[in-house]
C-alpha cells in the first residue's frame, strides 16, 4: 500500500471516488443512515477500509469508532478485500441437518482454503451464510448473486468450474 | 377484456427461482405463442405455492393440476399435449410419497387440502408485481373500511376480539399491543414491520414478502391509523434481496394509487412507508435491537420496560409486529373477529404459517389452524420422512427452542402447549429430524449459533454460551467428563435467568430439551465415547466385517493413510491409530463389508 502525504492511502486517486462523494452528499449529517450508507459504500469498494470508514465519519457527522463499532457488529460487512467470487454455504438447521457440514469440508479441501479466507488467486472468498430462506432446497450454497440448491459433495467440483 | 379458457400459475417463489422456474415459464410462453394460443391461455407468476422441494411448479387451471419438477422441456410438453390436447401428462403428476398414488389436481394433495390459508390467501395465486390482482381479491378494501366506517378505537377492539396472538414467536396479545401504543403520550409514533426472520429453517416471512407484498403496507396502514402514526418502516434482513425488491416495487405503486401518501381515500389520515435493510445480525429480530439497528446503530438490545410501544424509536411510542401478524390482519376487517376467533384453540386462535424442512418429504410452507397436531404435520400433511429412516425429533423455535419427540407426536401445536413441552412455536420453524441426526451436535449446533450472534453486551450470554459450547465441543469431540451434564445444567439456568435479552434468555433451551429428551446419547458420548447416530467425526470409527471380508484389498490400496493392512482371502483390519475417518475404504468396498459406529 502506498503511504501518501494526505494519509488517505491513495483513495484521492481512486477512480470510484465520485461514486463515494455522490452517495456520502446525499445522506449528509445525517447519522440515523450509517448503515444504509456502508451497504452502499461497500458495493462500491467491495468492502470497508480504513480510509472509506473516515470519509463516512465525516459526512454523517459520527465519530469514528462508531462507523467502526457498526462496521464490525454487522456480519455482511467486511473490513478486508473480499474475492471476486464470494461463496456461502447457508449452515442454517434445515442445510444442516441435510449434509451442508460436508458440503463446506469439501469446498475447504477443493479450493485448498479455510472459511473465511480468500483464495491466493484472489478468486474465491469462502464463508458461511445463514439461512436464506430456500430451505425447501438445502442444502443451499450461493456463488456472488447465484443460489445452488441440493449441492452434493460429488457436484461441487462442476459448480465451481464455472466460474 | 379478454377472457381466457385457461390460466397456468408458475410459482416464482425464492426456491422456485433457484431451481430454475424462469426457463420453465419462458418455454411455456414461448411454446404456447408458438401454437397460438396466447389470447386464449394466460402464463402467470405467483408468489410461493409452498412445494418449496417440488419446483419448478406449474398449476393448470380450470382444472387444477398441478405438475411438479417441471423442466423447460416439460413445460414445452404440457402446452402440446395437455393445454392443445387436453391431456393431462401424467409422467409429470405428484407422486404421494406414502401411498405410491399419482395426484392429479391441486385439491387432492394433502399437502394443500388440509391447509387454511389465511396469512398466504394470496402466495402463489397472484402475480405480486400486479396492484390490480391485489385489488381483486379484496385488496385495500380494510383499508377504506376502516378509513370510513371505524374508529381507531374501533379497530383496537376488533383486534382485540380476534385474540390475534403475536406471529414472531412472542405470542403476545396484539390487540393488547395496539392499545398500548395507542395510549402512550407522544409527539410522533412509527409502526413498524419486523421482516428479519433470522431463524434459520423459517422462511414465511419472506415468502409472505416476495408473494403478497401489499397485504403487508395495507396491513401497516390500519395499525397506523389505530395507533395514530404517520410513519412506517419495514426492517428487512439482507438476505432476502427478492422481498425488499417486491416490496420496494409495491410501496411504490401503492403511493401512486394514493394507498400510501397523504389524505388516502379523501380522509385526514396519511401514511408513508419506507424499507430499512438490515446487515447480517440475528440479534436484530429482537425488537430493540431491531430499533436500534434502524437508528444506525449496533443492534444490541435494551432493558423493557420500557417497552417500545411507550418509548421506541428515537424514544417515542412505537408499534412493532412481525409480517405474519400483520399479514392477519385485513383478513379479520373484512370477515370479522368472530370468524377469526371461532378458529384454532382456545387461547391460540387463528392459524400458523410452518415452514417445515429437514428430513421429511415435502418440505415447504404450510397454513393450518392451530391446534393441529404434529403428527398431522408431519405425516399428513408433509408427507412423512424419506428413504425409509425414521422419525426421531422435531425442533420447533428455532435455536430458541427445543424438541419434540416421538411422544409427543400427538400433541397440540399451539403457543401455550410448545412452552409447556419444554420449546415455543417460535416464528414457526419446523425441523424435521430423522434417526441419523445425531441430538447432542444439534445442541451444539444451535449453540454454535447463538453463541457467534450473541451481540455482547450482557455477560451471561456473552460469556456463557462461550462456556457451554466448550463443553458441547468436548464432548463432541471425544472428551466429555464427568460432571459435564451437570455444568451444563447449572449454566443454563443460571443464563436463562440474567441475560438482558431474548437471545440470551432462550439459548440454552435446545441444551435442555435434548438434555431431557436424548439424555442417553449424551451419556454415550461422556462415557462410552460413543456417537451412536454416527455423526460425530471424533467418536466415529471405521471397522471391517469379518463375515463380509472376502479379503479383496481394495480397501487397503485406496487408503491415504496406509491404515489398513491384511492378507489376500484373509479378514483385513483397520488401524485405529492410523485412520484419519475419510471413508474412502467403505466407498470403495464392493462387499459393504466397511462399516461406519
Amino acid at each position: 500500500m502506498t503511504t501518501s502525504a494526505c494519509g488517505c492511502g491513495g483513495l484521492h486517486t481512486d477512480p470510484r471516488l465520485p461514486e463515494l462523494e455522490a452517495v456520502l452528499s446525499e445522506f449528509k449529517g445525517n447519522r440515523g443512515a450509517l448503515i444504509q450508507v456502508l451497504h452502499k459504500v461497500q458495493s462500491i469498494f467491495g468492502y470497508l477500509s480504513d480510509e472509506v470508514q473516515e470519509r463516512v465519519a465525516e459526512a454523517l457527522d459520527v465519530p469514528l469508532s462508531e462507523v467502526y463499532g457498526v462496521a464490525t457488529f454487522y456480519s455482511l460487512f467486511s473490513l478486508k478485500p473480499q474475492g471476486q467470487y464470494k461463496i456461502g454455504v447457508c449452515l442454517g438447521t434445515a442445510c444442516y441437518v441435510r449434509g451442508a457440514q460436508q458440503v463446506l469440508n469439501e469446498i475447504e479441501k477443493q479450493l485448498g482454503i479455510k472459511l473465511n479466507d480468500t483464495s491466493d488467486d484472489g478468486k474465491f472468498t469462502l464463508e458461511v451464510t445463514r439461512c436464506i430462506g430456500a430451505c425447501g432446497l438445502a442444502p443451499v450454497m450461493t456463488i456472488n448473486e447465484d443460489v445452488y440448491g441440493r449441492v452434493e459433495v460429488g457436484t461441487i467440483a462442476e459448480i465451481l468450474k464455472k466460474y | 377484456m379478454s377472457v381466457y379458457r385457461s390460466h397456468v400459475l408458475v410459482c416464482a417463489g425464492a426456491g422456485c427461482v433457484s431451481s430454475g422456474c424462469v426457463l420453465t415459464e419462458n418455454a411455456l410462453v414461448d411454446e404456447i405463442t408458438t401454437l397460438g394460443l396466447d389470447k386464449e391461455i394466460k402464463v402467470i407468476e405467483t408468489g410461493c405455492i409452498g412445494t418449496c422441494d417440488l419446483g419448478p411448479v406449474v398449476l393448470v387451471y380450470p382444472d387444477g393440476v398441478f405438475y411438479s419438477k417441471v423442466a423447460p422441456e416439460d413445460a414445452r410438453e404440457i402446452v402440446r399435449e395437455h393445454l392443445y390436447k387436453g391431456r393431462v401428462v401424467q409422467r409429470l403428476l405428484y407422486k404421494d410419497p406414502l401411498s405410491s398414488q399419482l395426484v392429479q389436481t391441486y385439491g387432492e394433495m394433502e399437502f394443500f387440502n388440509r391447509q387454511l390459508r389465511i396469512a398466504l390467501r394470496n402466495t402463489g395465486v397472484i402475480n405480486p408485481e400486479i396492484l390490480e390482482e391485489y385489488i381483486a381479491r379484496d385488496g385495500y378494501e380494510a383499508l377504506a373500511r376502516v378509513l370510513t366506517e371505524m374508529s381507531p378505537q374501533d379497530v383496537i377492539n376488533a383486534i382485540k376480539a380476534s385474540g390475534l396472538r403475536g406471529r414472531g414467536g412472542g405470542g403476545f396479545s396484539t390487540g393488547l399491543k395496539w392499545q398500548f401504543t395507542h395510549d402512550a403520550p407522544g409527539a410522533q409514533k412509527y409502526v413498524v414491520c419486523n421482516a428479519d426472520e433470522g431463524d434459520p429453517g423459517a422462511f414465511m416471512d419472506r415468502s409472505i414478502l416476495e408473494g403478497d407484498p401489499h397485504s403487508i403496507i395495507e396491513a401497516m396502514a390500519i395499525a397506523a391509523y389505530a395507533v395514530g402514526a404517520e410513519q412506517g418502516y419495514v426492517y428487512v434482513r439482507a438476505e432476502y434481496p427478492l422481498a425488499v425488491r417486491r416490496l420496494q416495487q409495491a410501496i411504490e405503486q401503492a403511493k401512486s394509487y394514493g394507498f400510501l401518501g397523504q389524505g388516502i381515500f379523501g380522509s385526514e389520515f396519511s401514511f408513508d412507508l419506507s424499507i430499512r435493510v438490515g446487515a447480517g445480525a440475528f440479534v436484530c429480530g429482537e425488537e430493540t435491537a431491531l430499533l436500534a439497528s434502524i437508528e444506525g446503530r449496533r443492534g444490541e438490545p435494551k432493558p423493557r420496560p420500557p417497552f417500545p410501544a411507550v418509548k421506541g424509536l428515537w424514544g417515542m411510542p412505537t408499534l412493532i409486529n412481525n409480517v405474519e401478524t400483520y399479514a392477519n390482519i385485513c383478513p379479520i376487517i373484512l370477515h370479522g373477529a368472530e370468524w377469526y376467533s371461532r378458529i384454532g384453540t382456545e387461547k391460540s386462535k387463528g392459524t400458523k404459517v410452518f415452514a417445515v424442512a429437514g428430513n421429511i418429504n415435502n418440505t415447504g410452507l404450510v397454513e393450518v389452524p392451530m391446534g393441529v397436531t404434529l403428527r398431522q404435520l408431519v405425516f399428513g400433511v408433509c408427507g412423512g420422512i424419506p428413504n425409509g429412516r425414521t422419525f426421531k425429533a422435531a425442533q420447533t423455535g428455532g435455536p430458541s427452542g427445543g424438541c419434540l419427540t416421538e411422544k409427543h407426536l400427538d400433541q397440540s401445536m399451539d403457543y401455550d402447549n410448545l412452552v409447556a413441552l419444554g420449546s415455543m412455536m417460535g416464528s414457526g420453524g419446523l425441523i424435521v429430524m430423522d434417526d441419523s441426526t445425531c441430538m447432542v451436535d444439534i445442541a451444539r449446533f444451535f449453540l454454535d449459533f447463538t453463541q457467534d450472534e450473541s451481540c455482547g453486551k450482557c455477560t451471561p450470554c456473552r460469556i456463557g454460551t462461550k462456556r457451554m459450547l466448550e463443553i458441547l465441543e468436548r464432548i463432541t469431540g471425544g472428551e466429555g467428563r464427568d460432571g459435564d451434564i451437570e455444568a451444563l445444567e447449572r449454566l443454563a439456568r443460571n443464563i436463562k435467568q440474567t441475560s438482558l435479552c431474548g437471545l440470551g434468555q432462550s439459548a440454552p433451551n435446545p441444551v435442555l430439551s435434548t438434555l431431557e429428551h436424548f439424555r442417553d446419547e449424551y451419556q454415550a458420548h461422556i462415557r462410552d465415547k460413543r456417537c451412536p447416530a454416527g455423526v460425530c467425526q471424533s467418536l466415529v470409527s471405521f471397522r471391517i466385517l469379518a463375515d463380509k471380508c472376502r479379503g479383496c484389498g481394495l480397501c487397503a490400496r485406496v487408503c491415504p493413510t496406509a491404515a489398513i493392512s491384511g492378507k489376500p482371502r484373509e479378514t483385513y483390519v483397520i488401524a485405529r491409530n492410523d485412520c484419519v475417518k475419510c471413508g474412502a475404504c467403505m466407498d470403495k468396498c464392493p462387499f459393504g463389508a466397511v462399516i461406519r459406529a
